[in-house]
């Protein structure tokens, strides 16, 4: 096979047949897969699934902490994972662009792969599209996941009531950081990695110990600051946070410092946000303590009475202050 | 790492507050002007009028350099970034602000220009360097912060022979600025303006004597604060303290960074590469006499505007908006009718909307409703 994506191995010709043959069906090795069909068929348990899709476009495609392929495979089960679903099937779409190395897409395979197994997911059906060199950028990669939701849990964005305590999985802003840092045109060095990290097996401990959560969302794009609000334009509330209580590692915060940027803008992949009852909240924390990926977890904040559905943010300089969602990309200040 | 933290205690801040409330004269109305954006943001970011007495004011100065750069400065740059063969390097706050026809330099690199963020003029000549096929062209904007830099580029491209670099210049001078304003506010029935919080980080570079004259002639005391919310409190407190003793000088609060004198590397880095300009506008403030900075004729092939054709366009601002009474201090931005109702960070209609630096931005952000 050659060594970098051509034409041909988008036109259904016997090169396509090579790359998924060598590439796709040895990484993902599974029987659905394996019977080649442009679909695969497999049985449920009766009850509610949980369906998603994203679209995954990043530079670089290779960053500390992760690459573009797990980013696809944890972005679609953390969104099936926010309604308290068990991620059971992904399919996977790659728009590949002319010229791209094909070692460099065997280790995204290779990525996907294994976040996969460790969710116990399986990538059960693909496809792949070329187009000319210039025209993409490398690789987008689009996953759309079927999951199951337990019975007897109701999760959802408009679910938050005035007395609601508000949590946060862990450390916030990693992901936007580490990716900033390795941006051409930006010189600084950081040791932050990504926490691009599957969430469902955190989220299982969680709604075992409280089914009743409200509400669960992953603060991606545009961070805490835009999830929380849209959970309060979503449940028609509004939120008091504690600046203090917000875990941000000093590295983040000073990369923050530096570039003009407010570390609850910044993204995250691998971190959510619950909104529970209040008499819920003490044990939801310790069980997420006690779980790898919760273990920084803290109530930030409280769900208030607002008909305007603001956000507020009690500083730690003691006075309050309002956070909007993001406005337009964020873009560095000049002083 | 101390900013992060000590310079924001909140226990310090309170022994401020408590300090001011203390000094400030009850029957006595102290109205202080914050010249530069960097104070404005902090000030509203970390709740400073909720911490500080009725009758202790403070109104928002033209310091941001996003804010005072007029219509027409912005339409130039719209133009040179159509140009063939150009890619147009501008500092991230600059690529939303709108020009006249509400297009902005993102909407026009979505129209297909070559317009590309840096967060230093070393990256657009580093670009320079990389693509010799293509003519970059620098948007420079500044107060005296960022000039040496600017200037620094030039010297650089003029040692390494670059043909294909080339700076539009906007950097303006703050002294210049400050006496308009004064000459304005001494115009005024009722001059009500005591004092400034002083430029930060310009001041670093060109030392606190270059306000000297311009607050002896018109009278008002300046201190020289840093970003910081600790820093602003405690340039509060001084001034109200020359105010209650009548006095009237130039003091430096932010005295690990500034001296009297400034940064002299970087003085003469400016003075070698710039000249003054004639006139310059600014928005808000109308054509500044010698409140500008121009290339000098050593190096006028670096000069974007001695390069191209620019047309002088007829550039006019959205109806209604105040931008310009905001940055001369006598409207805030809550006196503008368009301020959180049409004019949004989401939906800019004027140059304080769009940095977080101006002063309608900072307020929208942080205190557009009673927490």
């Amino acid at each position: 096979m050659s060594s970098v994506i051509e034409m041909r191995h988008g036109s259904g010709t016997l090169a396509m047949q090579q790359l998924i043959e060598q590439i796709f069906l040895p990484a993902f090795d599974n029987p659905y897969l394996n019977q080649k069909n442009d679909q695969a068929c497999f049985a449920m348990k009766a009850g509610r699934l949980a369906m998603s899709t994203d679209a995954y476009v990043i530079a670089p495609l290779f960053f500390p902490g992760g690459d573009i392929g797990s980013l696809a495979v944890h972005g679609t089960i953390n969104d099936l994972a926010m309604a308290g679903a068990t991620p059971l099937y992904l399919a996977a779409s790659f728009i590949l662009e002319e010229g791209f190395l094909i070692t460099d897409l065997q280790r995204i395979v290779a990525s996907m792969a294994r976040a996969a197994k460790k969710s116990k997911v399986v990538i059960v059906t693909g496809d792949t599209k070329v187009v000319e060199r210039g025209k993409g950028d490398g690789v987008f990669i689009t996953t759309t996941g079927i999951g199951i939701v337990p019975d007897g849990i109701s999760l959802s964005s408009d679910r938050a009531k005035v007395g609601d305590k508000i949590i946060v999985s862990g450390f916030v802003g990693d992901h936007g950081i580490a990716i900033m840092s390795l941006r051409h045109n930006l010189h600084f060095h950081t040791l932050i990695q990504s926490d691009s990290v599957a969430l469902d097996d955190l989220v299982q401990a969680m709604i075992k110990a409280v089914p009743d959560i409200h509400c669960l969302r992953d603060p991606t794009r545009g961070g805490v600051a835009t999830t929380l609000n849209e959970l309060a334009q979503s449940s028609k509330i509004g939120m008091v946070i504690e600046e203090a209580k917000i875990p941000i590692k000093i590295a983040v915060a000073s990369a923050c410092e530096l570039l003009g940027l407010d570390a609850l803008y910044v993204a995250n992949e691998g971190k959510l946000i619950a909104i529970c009852a209040q008499q819920d909240a003490a044990y939801l924390l310790t069980i997420m303590q006690a779980h790898l990926l919760g273990r920084d977890a803290q109530i930030i904040g409280t769900v208030v009475s607002d008909q305007r559905c603001l956000v507020q943010l009690k500083t730690r300089f003691g006075g309050m202050r309002i956070i909007d969602s993001l406005a337009g990309e964020l873009l560095p200040r000049i002083c | 790492m101390k900013y992060l933290n000590e310079f924001r205690n909140p226990h310090y801040a309170k022994a401020l507050a408590a300090l001011i409330a203390k000094e400030a004269h009850a029957d006595q109305q102290y109205l202080f002007m914050e010249f530069c954006g960097g104070h404005t943001h902090a000030i509203h970011r970390y709740g400073i009028p909720s911490l500080l007495p009725a009758n202790v004011e403070l109104i928002h100065g033209p310091g941001c350099p996003v804010c005072i750069l007029p219509l027409s400065r912005i339409d130039k740059a719209l133009a040179l970034s159509a140009k063939p063969n150009v890619i147009l390097c501008s500092y991230g706050d600059m690529l939303r602000v709108p020009g006249s026809h509400r297009q902005t330099l993102l909407t026009a690199k979505a129209g297909g220009a070559d317009i590309r963020m840096v967060y230093s003029v070393q990256d657009a000549l580093a670009i320079a360097i990389a693509m010799p096929d293509k003519n970059i062209v620098f948007f420079a904007i500044g107060f005296e912060t960022t000039t040496p830099a600017t200037a620094h580029a030039i010297l650089e491209a003029k040692k390494l022979q670059l043909s294909n670099f080339s700076v539009f210049c906007n950097h303006v001078l703050t002294p210049v600025a400050l006496e308009c304003l004064l000459q304005s506010q001494a115009n005024d029935p009722c001059p009500t303006l005591q004092g400034f919080i002083g430029p930060a980080h310009v001041s670093i570079i060109i030392g606190s004597k270059a306000y000297e004259a311009v607050c002896q002639k018109y009278r008002k005391p300046m201190v020289i604060a840093g970003f910081e919310p600790i820093d602003v409190l405690h340039a509060i407190l001084l001034l109200i303290r020359q105010i209650n003793h009548g006095v009237c000088k130039v003091e430096i609060q932010y005295c690990r960074a500034v001296t009297e004198t400034g940064n002299g590397l970087s003085q003469q880095l400016i003075r070698e590469v710039f000249a003054l300009r004639d006139t310059f506008e600014w928005r808000g403030l109308g054509f500044l006499a010698n409140s500008a900075l121009k290339i000098k004729e050593n190096y006028r092939e670096f000069d974007a505007e001695r390069r191209y054709t620019l047309n002088d366009t007829f550039s006019k601002a959205y109806p209604g908006c105040q931008c310009g009474a905001i940055l001369r201090g006598l409207k805030k931005p809550q006196q503008c009718a368009l301020f959180a109702k049409v004019c949004t960070p989401d939906n800019a209609l004027g140059s304080c909307m769009v940095s977080s630096e101006g002063a309608c931005a900072a307020v929208y952000a942080y205190s557009r409703v009673k927490c």
